[in-house]
This record gives structure tokens, C-alpha cells and sequence, in this order.
């Protein structure tokens, strides 16, 4: 039992260091990605990345089909709606904002 | 695309391998490995998203790429998506169909009919949506009955709560002081700060990191969590009121950070990797967005956030001041007759040529002067308009050359232009921000168009702008105010130089 116990926590603590170790690089890399840029498109950046934060689609995705009962029925459904929103809003308007940099 | 979702879904509600799994010892060997193998292609798959977000993240970055950049992007986020529903943990369809009709549907209207002058206000609104599923989520796996609620689950549980419900007030108060909307005649633009507010944000902020420990180390206090809930939503009001209306770009851009992070938060929750990556992913590069931003206006992120930028406190004194002081009026035939005797031009829009969507009148203004080989250039500052590159985004629907765009670098060239005009733009033209240490904008680098020969500036009354701070431009004697709605003024010119 004890034996069981440790295993679970080293399991554990494993994936965690693992996912710090992730956290960590995906941050320096964030800074990185963006050194300069023309204030012209500081707006359609903006929007952009907030696209992309809609990643919590994924997190709201699982507990939606998830076998939670009601919890999965109503958190699921917001949080799918919510997500939904910022990813389909914040593309199609990152887009619409771009389009309107034709090149002459 | 909806379709294809379908199908996927349907084979993800198909048993599994674990299903036979336990027939036999010999079975089940087999269905680990499977599962195995599932796992690691899932791993793989997010992996492959996170890549594509990375790349249309950098590509967005460059005028050239950006477009493509932004698909790119919406590829990866794809792919995630259709990971997940992939993954063996979804059990059921429909509510998860529900949520992506409503909330796509709310998306693609939205997306479709914002005028490009309410784009601010809308990506604050995507953005408040953002955060406030990575709430939702974070809330759910706490009272989820089916899992175990772990010490280090709930540290993560908490920050995605903290950040996501900071992101979704924050971001509802910069909508609301973005679009100029007043509670009991207030006007939500202006700072509005209790007295002591900073003391008493810290003290919250350290009273709900308190929360989150005693809920890591306590994982079963429900009432901790209820009042996380609670005081997150109400320190992203408390922190966002006192910063005025004019800095809310700088505002939602760090918005847009922090549900980055949220979602990277709910990403330790779930253990998912490919959450963790892009969730910091644009954590990181959204602070660094924010840092650009606060660097074209000569300012510090401390200096924005700690707010209080922009006040009315002047109006009084700024009424008085008036007095003495005299503004010279021009109509529009004159305004003509002013411009068809210039060489040279630069025209200044700000928020006022959006508002009255000038932009069109406005490039057939420069053409028609062009034609007349009168000089013209634009100047366009890195924070006209309400959101960095507002102007650029209007002046590129207007068919504006590009190369006719200036950016601060003409200011030694000011004194030699013949006219400039002022088209609804105030803050960024305010000699005082040069001039003026006792200004609230002092610092702030500016247009230098009072030393050129004569300024127009078009504008709809003397009313301080969206800052709330006086403009002694207005009366320069080299000044002269062309009062009235930009489109339909320029418009008025625009048929006086043809006629003449």
C-alpha cells in the first residue's frame, strides 16, 4: 500500500517537472517569437494571439464529452461556447483586419 | 470541417480497445500497448499544432506573412481540436456540438459585422471570452466527482481561476470604457479609483494567492475556492477602473497575456501538453506586445497599469483657461482655397476620422492634391486612433498608398510643410506633451504640427479628447478649427477644390 502510494507520487511528480520543463521553454520561446514589429500590425497581432489563447478549447473539448453528469452538461456547454467564440471570433476578424493590407 | 468533426466524433464514441481489453491477461497486454501507441500519436499531434502555432505566431509578425501567418495559426488550432476529439476521454457529442454551433455562430457575427472603428472593443470581448472558458474548465475539474482532487491539481486549478476570471472582468471593463459608456452619468472612460485603491489591490492579490495555497495544501476547502471565484472576478474590475480610457489597447493587450497564461494554467490541471505550450506560448509573447505598445508611447507598463492617466481633474481650470484665449474658424471654401495655394501637406488622423469613416474621402483628398503635385504625406503616430495601428488598418481600406505613411521619423521636417491636417486626432498633436511638464502627457512623443506654417485641424467641438486633456494647439494663431463632422467637412472641401 505505502509502496503503491510512492509510486503514484513519483509518477506525479515526474509529468510535473516534465510539464515545468515544457512551461518553461514555451516561455522563453514566446519572447523570443516576437522581437520587432510595425506598429501597423499591432492591432492584427493583438487579435491574433488572442486567437491562439483560445487553446483552452482543448480543456473545455474534455470536460464537455466528458462523464462528468450535469457538471459536463452545463460547464461543459459554456466553457465549449465561450472558447468557441475567441477562436472563430478572433481568426475571421485577425483576417478580415489583414485583408485589408493589400499591396500596391 | 463540421462534418469531418462528426465523423471523428463518432469514432471516438466507438469502444475502444480497452473494451475487450479485459477478456484476457494476453488481451489486455495488447490494449495497454494500444492505448500506448494512441497516446503517443496524440502527443505527437499536439505537438504538430503547437508547432503551427509558433509559426503563424512569427509569421503575424511581418507585414508580408502576417495573412498567411494568421491561417497557419487557425491550422494548428484545428488539428489540436480535432486531437482532442480523438482522444478517448470524450464520451459524448452533443453537448460539445451545442457549444460549437452557439458560440460559432456568435463568433463568425461578430467577426463579420464589427465596424473596423469598434475593432478594439470586439478583440477585448473575444479576449474576456477566452479567459473565462479557461475559468470554466478550471471550476469544473474542481467539482468534477470523478476526479481526484490532488494538492498540486488544485494550485493549478486556482491560478486558472484566478487569471481567467481577472481576464474576463478586465477585459468587460475595457469594452465598457472603450466604448464610451457611462454609469449614472460617470463617464467609465475616465480613471476612476477609490482612494488608497493600490493598497487595497494588493491587499486582495495577496489575500487570493493566500487562498491558493491553503487550497493546495487543503484540497477539499470548497468555500476557498467560492471566494477565489469571487475575488479574482473582483480584482480584474478594481485593476482595470483606474486605468484611463486611452491606454485600454496597452490594457487588452496584457488582457490577452494573462488568458494565455489562464490557459496554460488549465493546462497543468489536465496535463495537457499542448495547452501548456500554447498557453504560454502567448503568455510570453502577448507581455512582449504589451512592452512594444507602452515603448511607442514613451511610457513604462508600471507607469500604464498603475493608472489614474487621463483625468478630468482640469475641467474647471482648463474652462477658465479658455477665456482670453481666442479660436480661429474657417469653413470649408476657405479651407480649400488654403490647401490649392500649399505644396506641401500632412494630413494626422486620429479616432475622429473613424468615428465619422472619413478614411475614403480623406484618400480621395490626398489624391486629388497629389494630382496637383502638392506634397503629401501622412502622419501616422504609433497610438492614433484607440488601438496601435488603428489608423493604417482604415488608411489600407482606403486604398492609401503605403509608402505615403510617416511615422514619427517627419517631425524635422515639419517646419518646412505648408499645411497640416488635423483630422480628428488631439492627444497625439498636443504640443503640451512636449512643452509642458506639469502635463499629464508630458513625455509622450508627438506630431509637431504647430511648427508648421498653418494647421487645420477638423474636429467636432473644443471638448477635451479621448484622454481628457486640454489642447493649446487649438489656439496657436498659426491655428484654425474647422468645426463639424470630419466626412461630411472634407467631403465639403473635397467638391470646393473640384469646382474651383
Amino acid at each position: 500500500m505505502d509502496l503503491l502510494v510512492a509510486q503514484l507520487d513519483n509518477e506525479m511528480l515526474t509529468s510535473l517537472g516534465r510539464n515545468l520543463g515544457v512551461f518553461i521553454l514555451a516561455i522563453l520561446l514566446g519572447f523570443e517569437v516576437i522581437v520587432k514589429v510595425p506598429p501597423t500590425l499591432h492591432t492584427p497581432l493583438m487579435s491574433g494571439s488572442n486567437a491562439i489563447s483560445g487553446i483552452s478549447i482543448v480543456g473545455a473539448l474534455l470536460v464537455a464529452g466528458g462523464d462528468f453528469g450535469w457538471i459536463s452538461i452545463v460547464f461543459g456547454f459554456l466553457a465549449v461556447t465561450f472558447a468557441t467564440i475567441n477562436v472563430v471570433g478572433g481568426f475571421l476578424v485577425t483576417d478580415r483586419m489583414l485583408a485589408m493590407f493589400k499591396r500596391r | 470541417m463540421l462534418t469531418t468533426s462528426l465523423l471523428l466524433l463518432a469514432q471516438a464514441a466507438a469502444p475502444g480497445p480497452e473494451a475487450a481489453a479485459d477478456a484476457s491477461d494476453a488481451l489486455t497486454q495488447i490494449g495497454r500497448q494500444d492505448s500506448a501507441l494512441l497516446k503517443f500519436v496524440v502527443d505527437l499531434a499536439y505537438l504538430f499544432a503547437a508547432v503551427l502555432l509558433v509559426f503563424g505566431l512569427k509569421m503575424l509578425a511581418s507585414p508580408r506573412t502576417a495573412r498567411r501567418g494568421n491561417m497557419v495559426a487557425a491550422v494548428g488550432m484545428l488539428i489540436a481540436i480535432v486531437v482532442t476529439l480523438l482522444d478517448q476521454q470524450i464520451v459524448g457529442p452533443w453537448v460539445i456540438l451545442a457549444g460549437v454551433i452557439v458560440g460559432g455562430l456568435i463568433g463568425m457575427v461578430a467577426a463579420r459585422t464589427v465596424p473596423m472603428t469598434g475593432m478594439p472593443e470586439m478583440v477585448a470581448l473575444f479576449n474576456g471570452s477566452g479567459g473565462a472558458a479557461s475559468a470554466v474548465v478550471a471550476i469544473a475539474e474542481y467539482w468534477n466527482p470523478g476526479s481526484v482532487v490532488r494538492g498540486d491539481l488544485t494550485f493549478s486549478i486556482g491560478l486558472s481561476i484566478l487569471i481567467g476570471m481577472v481576464t474576463v472582468t478586465g477585459s468587460l471593463v475595457a469594452f465598457a470604457k472603450l466604448r464610451g459608456m457611462t454609469i449614472a452619468g460617470v463617464r467609465l472612460g475616465n480613471p476612476l479609483a477609490l482612494p488608497g485603491q493600490h493598497v487595497i489591490n494588493l491587499v486582495l492579490i495577496l489575500f487570493v494567492l493566500g487562498l491558493i495555497v491553503y487550497l493546495t495544501g487543503t484540497p477539499g476547502a470548497t468555500w476557498a475556492a467560492v471566494l477565489i471565484i469571487v475575488v479574482a472576478a473582483l480584482l480584474g474590475v478594481l485593476l482595470t477602473a483606474p486605468i484611463g480610457g486611452a491606454d485600454m489597447p496597452v490594457v487588452v493587450s496584457l488582457l490577452n497575456s494573462y488568458s494565455g497564461l489562464a490557459a496554460c494554467a488549465t493546462g497543468f490541471v489536465l496535463e495537457n501538453t499542448g495547452l501548456i505550450v500554447s498557453g504560454s506560448l502567448v503568455g510570453a509573447s502577448g507581455l512582449i506586445l504589451t512592452q512594444i505598445m507602452c515603448k511607442a508611447m514613451d511610457r513604462s507598463l508600471l507607469n500604464v497599469l498603475a493608472g489614474g492617466f487621463g483625468q478630468d481633474t482640469a475641467a474647471a481650470g482648463g474652462t477658465e483657461a479658455r477665456e482670453g484665449l481666442t479660436v480661429r474658424k474657417m469653413g470649408a471654401e476657405e479651407a480649400a482655397m488654403v490647401l490649392e495655394a500649399a505644396q506641401s501637406l500632412v494630413i494626422v488622423p486620429g479616432y475622429g476620422m473613424a468615428v465619422a469613416q472619413a478614411q475614403h474621402i480623406v484618400a480621395e483628398l490626398a489624391d486629388l492634391l497629389r494630382d496637383r503635385d502638392v506634397n503629401v504625406m501622412f502622419g501616422i503616430h504609433p497610438v492614433a486612433g484607440r488601438m496601435p495601428g488603428h489608423m493604417n488598418v482604415l488608411l489600407a481600406e482606403a486604398n492609401v498608398d503605403y509608402e505615403l505613411l510617416r511615422d514619427l521619423d517627419c517631425n524635422p521636417e515639419m517646419p518646412q510643410i505648408d499645411v497640416a491636417l488635423v483630422v480628428g486626432a488631439n492627444d497625439v498633436v498636443n504640443p503640451d506633451a512636449r512643452d509642458n511638464p506639469g502635463s499629464q502627457i508630458y513625455g509622450m512623443p508627438i506630431f509637431d504640427v504647430d511648427r508648421c506654417k498653418t494647421v487645420m485641424v477638423c474636429k467636432r467641438s473644443l471638448n477635451p479628447g479621448f484622454a481628457g486633456i486640454e489642447n493649446p494647439l487649438f489656439f496657436k494663431e498659426n491655428t484654425t478649427m474647422l468645426f463639424g463632422d470630419a466626412k461630411k467637412m472634407i467631403t465639403e472641401i473635397v467638391s470646393e477644390l473640384k469646382s474651383a
